[in-house]
């Protein structure tokens, strides 16, 4: 019997190896990876919700800012470049993100092989965070891709002129599709969880702050959260319920 | 009081393990739980069976010997206590208790409840030293070190290398034992010249180990007998960050 901890094969010894040379591979190389682009994610989507709350200004305000979005920088810039920033941005922090996320989650499932008989209630600070942030972020990109199939190509939408965003959100959230609406926030309930730990995980691989600002990072991405949460939640519930129409 | 018992049981590395059944009557309260753990062995030695094989030196908490997770918690359902520590009074007359091993790649089992935790051997030899001139001892207050940056030093020098964190972590990842080294040398002026091969070392063999990375879930900070915080990952996480920029 040997006492010395041998590789599974050689060949996953010498990728070990391998990645032990290039120090942005390794776990937390791969995670400050990940933190960047969650940031820059997070960032995005607190101005897509700002940007939501014009439809209560009505159909023209809403149509106008939806335009303004397409012609910003015109004619000094080419139409559309913003939009084109931003599509481009998120593609790529989005395959950063997915991709650390799929890495990650192998590594820690061959660092964990046998799971303990005995099941004990966790009990860490953010408590069950390796599970919301893995199977909440599948939730959250199956509703990315309904949400671009709904009000960005509007192929599942009844409102298939692309500068009436008020009126596709209104049709969206319309009472009789109720089951949008209910899924909708579902998927805002696994961002909210997502962001509470997200935020708070991501300031501590980036900054690395000391207890007493860790704590106030994780007041701060739960307040984030619940913000990005109700903001966004008040548009279709304000469509189902009549306010806006 | 009387104890039901679950313990895993396996042959050697290459064994299949399973759960198995073992009564105890008549254990003193004032027992400690490596001591339950003796009488049952003296019990299975009487009868020729094979002795539970598990690891403890010191028994008063400071080697880091003792292992065990009991009822899925590693050292037990005590907050900062190791399992050497951990007395019979904290159960009740009746109860089942389930013992396994710390459970990780990087620490395969060798028999029964004892693993091989070479694995953090290794990270301590690819950065967990200082370089320091030979010569007779300096005097104690030769080089001034703020009582902030001592007291904190300090605290994260009580990690005992047990690897309660790494059975915590769903991850099997040993970053809080990493941050406590990278958080005791480089908080005094003496771990400075290595502070970034320390660190860039320290993290590949971790990794090369097969410890998992860190979602932050903090089961590792609850379940450290030594009550080591998450703000060392914090600043592990500093310095890898700094000096991975600075090697790239």
């Amino acid at each position: 019997m040997s006492t010395d901890l041998q590789p599974r094969t050689a060949a996953t010894a010498a990728k070990r190896a391998q990645a032990a040379r290039k120090p942005w591979r390794s776990n937390i190389g791969l995670k400050i990876a990940m933190a960047v682009s969650g940031v820059l994610m997070v960032l995005f989507i607190i101005v897509h919700m700002a940007g939501n709350l014009h439809i209560f200004e009505g159909r023209e305000e809403m149509n106008a800012y939806a335009a303004g979005l397409r012609s910003f920088g015109e004619p000094l810039l080419p139409h559309e470049s913003l939009l084109w920033v931003l599509r481009i941005g998120l593609i790529a922090s989005i395959a950063v993100h997915i991709w650390t996320g799929i890495v990650l989650s192998a590594r820690a499932h061959h660092a964990r092989p046998v799971k303990y008989a005995h099941r004990h209630k966790n009990r860490g600070e953010s408590r069950n965070a390796y599970l919301n942030m893995r199977f909440g972020g599948i939730v959250i990109f199956l509703f990315v891709i309904w949400h671009l199939l709904d009000l960005t190509w509007r192929t599942v939408n009844p409102v298939k002129d692309v500068h009436d965003a008020y009126g596709a959100v209104v049709a969206a959230f319309d009472p009789s599709r109720w089951p949008v609406t209910v899924f909708y926030l579902l998927a805002l309930t696994a961002l909210g969880i997502h962001l509470r730990h997200g935020i708070w995980s991501a300031v501590q691989t980036i900054a690395g702050p000391d207890t007493k600002w860790r704590k106030r990072t994780q007041a701060i991405a739960l307040a984030v959260a619940v913000i990005i949460v109700a903001g966004f939640a008040i548009v279709p519930l304000s469509v189902t319920f009549g306010l806006v129409s | 009081m009387k104890l039901k018992l679950r313990i895993w049981r396996q042959a050697d590395a290459d064994a299949k393990g399973r759960m198995v059944a073992y009564e105890l009557d008549e254990v003193s309260e004032d027992a400690s739980f490596l001591e339950m753990l003796d009488v049952l062995n003296e019990r299975l030695i009487s009868e020729g069976e094979d002795p539970v094989a598990f690891d403890h030196d010191c028994r008063e908490g400071i080697c880091g010997a003792c292992s065990l997770v009991i009822d899925g918690q590693p050292h037990g359902p005590q907050a900062a206590t190791t399992t050497c520590q951990l007395h019979m009074r904290k159960f009740r007359d009746g109860d089942s208790i389930d013992i396994e091993p710390w459970r990780a790649g990087a620490f395969p089992v060798i028999k029964d409840l004892v693993v091989d935790r070479s694995a953090f051997d290794r990270i301590i030899q690819a950065g967990g030293y200082i370089s320091a001139p030979t010569g007779t001892a300096p005097d104690a207050h030769a080089v001034p070190i703020p009582k902030q940056d001592a007291d904190a030093a300090f605290s994260a020098a009580a990690c005992i290398g047990c690897g309660a964190c790494v059975a915590a972590c769903p991850n099997g990842s040993g970053m809080l034992f990493m941050g406590a080294k990278v958080a005791h040398l480089g908080l005094t002026p003496q771990g400075q010249p290595e502070r970034a091969t320390r660190v860039l070392g320290m993290v590949a063999a971790h990794d090369e180990a097969g410890f998992g990375g860190c979602t932050n879930t903090g089961e590792c900070a609850a379940a450290c007998p030594k009550e080591i915080g998450l703000d060392v990952i914090g600043r592990l996480n500093r310095d890898f960050r700094k000096a991975a920029a600075r090697a790239a």
